[in-house]
């Protein structure tokens, strides 16, 4: 497959294949991620990093995926300093950045914004994240660190946990977790289950969703326990936040119940969803997940500029 | 006897078979508002209907709807029938059919949605479903409620 010039708005516009090949790319770019080994295979290239919302982890992981192979990272001074505080249209600033540089990573509060750059631009557009839109590349280091893991997606147990209702990432990544074969469970509370849309696009995929609001149904059998943010502004009443936060707090005493080589993800920032002693536990792989953004990032860049052998 | 409640018209458009209870928005579809119109203007509306039971129907007379006012009929009643009459016979019928994509016609209902800013673009949905017709927005993704409330 071809990717170079191709847009990544959202996971659905890559078929199977194409996130194999990203995927089996991520893995040769691990030791240039590390910086175990150096490359200089988009040298003279540089990235537009156009971050309208504030951001730490795809911020920072793109800036080093870059530099990592060789190109360099242009930054947008803080919006407000910026024509877009004067009005301007993301259009316009689209159409001003892509004669500044080869590729396009685009953070933006409304959601379907990657795609409208996506139409303005002729340099390749990455989805950063679109409001409460989609944000591919976190679904794709999600599916790497499992694939990473287990040597594979297919079978795989996975617990998505928290508020399934409102991130839209975690619709994604059930669905492409589905894709892969894996057999998902959805574990929240009714108020903040997933949205019967995403249930049925599972299913249509040939997945057979188990929802359930109690992790005990689900903590002997996963072997992934995938955990989202619960977010305090969604409850009109904190103390109704409280009980529910609590229900999925992942700690030690409810990991002795889990199989052995049972994972730990999170897309982070975490608040009170895990207990910081879960960290030095072998379940931890959020922190590995994070430094997988990066060689998965690489492999983006590099196949969307058409990059050379590494 | 058959009882003729309206009289048939000479020349204009005759929308038929509209879902029961949408007569007063394909009316809002195609601009009639009562002050702006010079010819008569007929709707019936709860007609018993060999088809669907009841129907809604509108005569609009002396003016002929374009292809962009049949696609907002067919968002909002999929199984209409525009009827063009030219002098009192029926010189074209059209299935009020939608097409795979929709541009232009409908804003979309996310409020968080690019196209909901001052963007120069102009709005697009995939056609998920003709009947009942079911929209994705192309740019945020959602499906889009209440259709008839987002026409533009």
């Amino acid at each position: 497959m071809n990717f170079k010039g191709k847009d990544i708005v959202s996971i659905r516009d890559l078929s199977r294949e194409e996130i194999d090949q990203v995927l089996d790319l991520a893995e040769k770019m691990i030791p240039y991620a590390k910086g175990e080994a150096f490359t200089k295979v988009l040298e003279g290239r540089i990235l537009a990093n156009l971050f309208f919302e504030p951001s730490t982890r795809t911020h920072m992981s793109f800036m080093t995926a870059m530099s990592r192979l060789g190109g360099r990272t242009m930054e947008m001074a803080h919006p407000s300093m910026m024509s877009v505080a004067k009005g301007e249209t993301l259009t316009d600033t689209i159409r001003m950045v892509e004669s500044y540089s080869d590729v396009i990573v685009l953070r933006h509060p409304y959601e379907g914004s990657a795609r409208l750059a996506a139409h303005f631009s002729s340099k390749p557009v990455i989805n950063a994240g679109d409001g409460a839109g989609q944000h591919p590349t976190q679904t794709l280091l999600d599916l790497f660190t499992i694939r990473r893991e287990f040597k594979k997606i297919e079978d795989i147990k996975v617990a998505l946990v928290g508020d399934l209702k409102y991130g839209r990432t975690v619709h994604s990544l059930a669905e492409a977790l589905t894709l892969f074969g894996a057999e998902v469970t959805f574990v929240a509370p009714a108020n903040l289950q997933m949205p019967r849309e995403t249930v049925r696009q599972v299913e249509k995929l040939g997945g057979k969703p188990k929802l359930t609001s109690k992790l005990e149904d689900v903590i002997k059998e996963a072997d992934v326990l995938y955990i989202t943010r619960i977010q305090k502004e969604r409850f009109p009443d904190p103390a109704e936040y409280q009980k529910v936060a609590g229900c999925y707090r992942i700690d030690n005493d409810l990991l002795r119940e889990a199989k052995r080589d049972l994972i730990v993800m999170h897309p982070l920032p975490r608040v009170d969803e895990i207990a910081p002693e879960v960290d030095a536990t072998a379940h931890a792989r959020y922190f590995v997940q994070a430094f997988n953004g990066v060689p998965v990032r690489m492999a983006l860049l590099q196949l969307v500029l058409g990059g050379g052998e590494l | 006897m058959k009882e003729f409640k309206v009289t048939p018209i000479r020349n204009g458009t005759v929308i038929d078979h509209i879902e029961c209870g949408m007569a007063l928005k394909v009316l809002r579809i195609i601009g009639v508002s009562g002050t702006n119109v010079h010819s008569p203007v007929s709707v019936l509306m709860h007609v018993p209907s060999s088809k669907a039971g009841f129907k809604d129907v509108v005569k609009v007379e002396d003016r002929e709807l374009d292809a962009k006012e049949v696609d907002k009929i067919a968002l909002i009643s999929p199984l209409a029938t525009i009827n063009i009459i030219r002098d009192f016979n029926v010189a074209e019928k059209h299935n009020a059919a939608l097409p795979d994509v929709v541009r232009g016609i409908v804003r979309c209902g996310n409020p968080s949605c690019i196209t909901n800013l001052k963007e120069p673009v102009e709005s697009e949905f995939t056609v998920e479903s003709k009947n009942p017709p079911v929209l994705r927005c192309i740019y945020c993704d959602r499906i889009l409620e209440d259709i008839a409330e987002h026409l533009q």
